[in-house]
């Protein structure tokens, strides 16, 4: 009896919380007609914004790859004074709000912060264009790769790495051949996640982007910015890319879940 | 996925990512120049329209290629950008204040007000007032805004600069119709203050409150916004009123000499600013509906704006900077009026 009244129960929340407003998107989008769709779909400003959330996703996710990997293993097989300190530091971007996150690093690599202070003499600008951006999404997506990494790490232990060691894997060898299978899958759900969040952050973007028409807004900006300027159709026809972008990386994810080894356990 | 885009998709993308870290890198040897205009956050469409016919007039003098980047925030926002390293070569903001922020940190030039034709400002505009059609509540100026059957709606004046006019364009009116009795006029603002249903934080919130959700009877924002909304929604729906009395609304400018002469571009920022004050400029304009100073414009388009009496915030309140003092600072005469 419990059952099908929670199974209704939770498919009204869903349908309210989470159903309705991405059909509101595309509804609102194409209101107008799909020509009028298509044509806000290929406003340069838009494209360039499409562009540029591409392009730092691409510089982001990589980066946050090989930064999760290594500090993943670092933490799960070394034991070191400051490794508990390490941990939370790593995890701080999660507790704390983006548009803090966006102000303390204009504070820092702003024309008056220290760093930015020092670069400023040599033509070095390091807020408002494409490396702000990618700098404040380094900064929130940094824990999940390594998030997803260190549970896998933990409970395959390190018995499979020394036997590789011993039968004369160098290295790199015995990484490719034993870690990689190992956690591959929350290599992959790791990537997902710093996507999807990479492209969608708006407010550590908002603050050091500058808001450059068709150079420094990002398509999450764009939308606001759209709609701010009573232009609807325009802001829900960006809207419907990223959520399309969106979704990419959601089916990407339940196809991870489907076939990869134990998800259950953490997923 | 790539094959869809069309090829020159693909090279445009690199051709980004080339300036972007050259950009950064400094190594940029540009042949043609590029200027930035950080602008307040609703004049996206008003530089959209002047900004090909000055790029065109330039190409014709000079030879010169020019592309002009336009940035759209909060104006105080802007401000606050800028002085942490955005590379602004010019300002067109809707607060004075916040250009004057750039003067006293040696971004632009201490007397930027007197450099340039009517404080700087190339156009000017007014809180006014929409009302639904047919004007069922018969609001015709500040008196029927206290009115107890009156319903209004403007973003909170703490949060943006848009209701801060509002409410000093209230103030004043009443200090003029109670001949400077200040304690007359708390009052009147008070009870205005009182029928307001949604305090919004912002112009765009405030708006979506009055068109989309029907809340209140009487929207009060700048003329120029009054007008585009209506533009925007069916005809007749809503109707502009114009109060007899109002406060006079600039859009200050100016040239951030310290980016500009950086980066070499004074001459064509300069050239821009005073492009503004053109016929051919003033009639762009004024077809965004703000008022402009160009004698031929204002005769061409006076059935476009009705008469009104502007009082302006020097005279009233002595200089923006005391009017936020006395006013909007913690603990003053707005928090009072609110408390009451």
């Amino acid at each position: 009896m419990a059952k099908p009244i929670l199974i209704a129960l939770a498919l009204m929340f869903l349908a309210a919380m989470v159903l309705l407003p991405v059909v509101a998107i595309f509804d609102r989008a194409f209101a107008e007609g799909a020509g009028a769709y298509l044509a806000a779909i290929r406003d340069p400003e838009t494209l360039a914004a499409i562009r540029l959330t591409i392009i730092a996703a691409m510089i982001v996710v990589p980066v946050n790859i090989v930064f999760g990997v290594a500090a993943a293993w670092l933490v799960a097989r070394y034991r070191f004074w400051g490794r508990r300190a390490l941990l939370i530091l790593i995890e701080l971007p999660f507790a704390m709000s983006p548009i803090v996150a966006g102000l303390c690093f204009l504070l820092i690599y702003g024309a008056y912060g220290p760093v930015g202070a020092a670069l400023e003499p040599y033509g070095i600008q390091l807020m408002f264009n494409l490396i702000g951006i990618v700098l404040v999404s380094l900064f929130v997506t940094c824990p999940f790769v390594m998030r997803e990494i260190l549970p896998v790490l933990q409970v395959t232990g390190e018995a499979e790495e020394k036997a590789a060691l011993t039968l004369g894997a160098n290295g790199w060898q015995m990484f490719r051949h034993v870690v990689l299978p190992n956690i591959s899958w929350g290599l992959a759900y790791g990537t997902v996640l710093t996507m999807a969040r990479a492209m969608g952050e708006f407010g550590a973007v908002s603050v050091v982007s500058g808001a450059i028409r068709g150079r420094t807004m990002t398509l999450p900006l764009q939308i606001e910015l759209l709609y701010n300027d009573y232009n609807a159709t325009g802001a829900f026809a960006a809207a419907t890319v990223l959520t399309l972008l969106a979704l990419v990386t959601l089916v990407l994810r339940s196809v991870l879940n489907r076939f990869g080894p134990n998800r259950e356990a953490h997923a | 996925m790539t094959a869809r885009f069309p090829a020159p998709f693909a090279r445009r993308s690199l051709g980004a990512l080339a300036i972007a870290l050259a950009g950064f890198t400094g190594s940029a040897q540009a042949q043609e120049r590029d200027m930035l205009n950080v602008s307040y956050d609703i004049a996206r469409e008003l530089y959209a329209a002047l900004n090909p016919v000055f790029i065109e007039n330039w190409a014709e003098e000079t030879g010169e290629t020019l592309t002009i980047e336009q940035s759209h925030a909060g104006s105080s926002k802007q401000a606050r950008a800028i002085l942490q390293g955005l590379k602004a070569d010019l300002v067109t903001f809707n607060q004075v204040l916040d250009v004057q922020v750039l003067a006293d940190n040696g971004f632009v030039d201490e007397d930027w007000q007197q450099d340039l034709p009517n404080n700087a400002s190339p156009y000017y505009s007014l809180p006014a007032f929409l009302v639904r059609g047919g004007n069922p509540k018969d609001i015709q100026g500040w008196d029927d805004l206290i009115r107890e059957d009156v319903s209004i709606v403007f973003p909170n004046p703490k949060t943006s600069g848009n209701a801060r006019y509002t409410y000093l364009a209230a103030y004043a009116y009443a200090l003029d119709k109670f001949e400077g009795d200040d304690a007359a006029a708390q009052d009147f603002v008070g009870k205005m203050l009182g029928n307001v249903a949604v305090f919004d934080t912002g112009g765009r919130g405030a708006t979506t409150s009055f068109v989309e959700r029907g809340i209140g009877d009487v929207l009060i924002t700048f003329e120029a916004e009054v007008e585009n909304i209506r533009a925007a929604e069916d005809e007749g729906a809503y109707e502009r009123v114009v109060p007899s009395v109002s406060l006079l609304a600039e859009f200050p400018m100016a040239l951030v000499r310290k980016v500009a002469e950086e980066r070499g571009t004074t001459d064509v920022a300069e050239a821009y600013l005073n492009f503004l004050y053109s016929t051919e400029a003033q009639e762009i304009i004024a077809s965004f509906n703000n008022r402009v100073h160009d004698p031929e414009v204002v005769e061409a388009t006076a059935d476009q704006f009705p008469e009104v009496r502007l009082i302006t915030v020097e005279d009233v309140f002595g200089s923006w900077a005391e009017a936020q003092e006395t006013h909007f600072a913690d603990g003053g005469t707005l928090d009072q009026v609110f408390r009451n």
